[in-house]
């Protein structure tokens, strides 16, 4: 199975709205999933222009861009991909 | 309450869209359309009853905003009369805080709770331990009788079943000095006599119904009327965005700042001054010396603890050194100080050097409205490099090591850090005001907020990532000490 890679966008509206609050994330993700799954933090991905900063912060998982996202959300969307509770 | 929650995010969404709204063509007008542009026509209706409540407060969210207070406040009156009229103000209103009645659940009041987790036990512990006979027995199970409890919670701490729970009020039950309580239809009331400020309740309320009254608009208008409009920038910033301090002032000044100054300059100042009233107190035999850099200890010893008032340090703010640095050197300026929280507004508003205050929230909605990512800007150098420890005035222990530091190993300095204001704090430091001594140390540290300024209500990041950005830009800054 491929490694799946997890964005937390650093980018000023997303830091501001509130991606400030997902850097436990970096902690969290290799404890829990060791390396299965990748986590960075990146400069500005460009949904805030895409879309607006009222669904920031924004977070890429592999392919998948979660919205307002909360570290539940990201873990969530993490769990579906690696197929867990689905046997 | 954890600073990942939705309140604040609508809160700081409002923000961006009443500073777009500013730089728009029509201001009234594209104020107006807020609550609208945020619920549409067909939207969800994520937190209330129904569409036409939610767009009411996100209104009523935009009049704080704007800089009004809701107490009082005219229903009739469009959002765009609200806009102009925010443009003709010369003054920044009195009071800091607001409660939004309507945002306001009206939470049942702070009570002892005895839950279906009741086991009807044989020990019943909670009725022995009770000194208020406050429980009795329904139908084998315990009961609370709420006119005679005196919500002491030893009946929590005894059930072997962790049956029984206290219900509190979130902005009651943390704000340290008791300024607020329930108006006749339950909703929240801030007593502004007794409030110091502390922004603790703005954090704690889970519906977002306390705001702070916004200067923003005020602070864009003179900029646009092109005033030299100078920024002060707190030192707990330096942690607060990804970037540095430099990019941070170049980033203010694409928004039209003149320029900015670096409050860990004043901090030097006040940690020098602090140094030398500290040594001639331990000379005249004092037991303590308290710091007095902090505008919600300096609000809660004026309004509430006179006894301590001796011991506290008579060296001003670093805020205070710098606005007054800052009007020397551009005397017709407009001063904005960069704030980490709320206390420090009602600071400025007995300082005339200082005109008005942005919070961290509010500068970061104005770099969102502007488009602005300050981790790719070039840097802007300051004129005066400020020390490592003004620097580290921000965090914890920050304040008392600067004094030690600045001190030079002359006084026997012994730092104790009171690491937030809250009830029990309140009742340690009027222990030693009333014995006129300190077990712990004899050069205390009061910060309002945990964690220091990075804890402040205002704040974007965590206390521990900011505490470990301001550590790590420090290291290399000069020692005050040379």
């Amino acid at each position: 199975m491929n490694k799946i890679t997890v964005k937390i966008c650093m980018g000023t509206t997303c830091f501001v709205m509130g991606a400030s609050q997902l850097q436990e994330l970096m902690d969290i993700i290799p404890s829990k999933y060791g390396d299965k799954v990748e986590i960075q933090g990146v400069p500005c991905l460009e949904f805030c222009n895409v879309n607006t900063e009222s669904n920031a912060p924004y977070v890429a998982v592999a392919d998948t861009i979660v919205k307002n996202a909360t570290v539940d959300k990201v873990l969530e969307t993490i769990e579906r991909k690696l197929g867990y509770g689905q046997e | 309450m954890d600073k990942n929650n939705q309140a604040i995010h609508l809160k700081k969404e409002i923000l961006v869209k009443v500073i777009k709204a500013f730089y728009s063509d029509n201001f009234p007008e594209s104020t107006r359309l807020i609550p609208f542009e945020m619920r549409p026509k067909g939207s969800e209706v994520p937190y209330r009853c129904c569409i036409y409540k939610e767009r009411e407060i996100i209104r009523n969210r935009t009049i704080a905003g704007l800089g009004y207070p809701m107490e009082g406040a005219d229903e009739r009156l469009l959002l765009s009369g609200y806009a102009e009229g925010s443009l003709k103000r010369e003054k920044p209103d009195e009071q800091m805080l607001t409660v939004l009645e309507l945002a306001c659940k009206g939470c049942v009041p702070n009570r002892i709770f005895v839950t279906d987790l009741c086991q009807g036990c044989v020990a019943r512990p909670c009725l022995e331990n009770c000194k208020f006979d406050a429980i009795k027995i329904v139908n084998g199970k315990s009961q609370i009788d709420s006119s005679k409890c005196k919500l002491c919670t030893k009946c929590i701490q005894v059930c072997p079943y962790h049956a029984i729970v206290k219900l509190v009020v979130p902005c009651e039950n943390v704000c340290p000095v008791g300024a607020i309580s329930k108006d006749e239809q339950g909703h929240a009331r801030i007593d502004f006599e007794k409030c110091i400020a502390c922004g603790k309740c703005v954090s704690a309320c889970p519906f977002g119904a306390i705001h702070e009254k916004s200067q923003i608009i005020d602070i864009l208008n003179k900029i646009k009327q092109g005033k030299k409009v100078v920024a002060m920038i707190a030192p707990s910033i330096a942690g607060q965005l990804p970037g540095n301090i430099y990019q941070i002032k170049t980033a203010l000044l694409m928004c039209g700042f003149y320029d900015v100054l670096e409050v860990a300059q004043g901090a030097d100042i006040t940690a020098k001054n602090e140094a030398k009233e500290f040594a001639q107190r331990i000379e005249n035999n004092e037991p303590f010396m308290t710091t007095s850099c902090c505008a919600g200890y300096n609000n809660l010893v004026d309004k509430h603890m006179s006894e301590i008032a001796k011991y506290r340090s008579d060296t001003k703010t670093p805020a205070y050194y710098t606005a007054e640095l800052c009007k020397q050197k551009y005397p017709d300026c407009i001063s904005v100080f960069v704030s980490p929280c709320v206390a420090k507004k009602s600071e400025a508003q007995k300082n005339d050097n200082i005109d008005y205050v942005m919070n961290y929230e509010e500068m970061g909605a104005l770099f969102i409205a502007n488009k602005i990512e300050v981790s790719e800007l070039e840097p802007t150098p300051f004129d005066v490099e400020s020390s490592r420890e003004g620097r580290n005035f921000g965090i914890v222990g920050g304040v008392a090591e600067s004094v030690k530091a600045a001190d030079c190993n002359k006084t026997d300095v012994k730092p104790y850090v009171i690491n937030g204001i809250n009830k029990d704090t309140i009742r340690e430091l009027r222990t030693y005001a009333k014995k006129g001594e300190c077990d712990k140390g004899n050069l205390i540290e009061v910060m309002c907020c945990e964690g220091g300024c990075v804890g402040g209500n205002a704040c974007i990041n965590t206390i521990r990532t900011a505490t470990k950005s301001i550590n790590d830009f420090t290291k290399d800054s000069k020692p005050i000490c040379e």
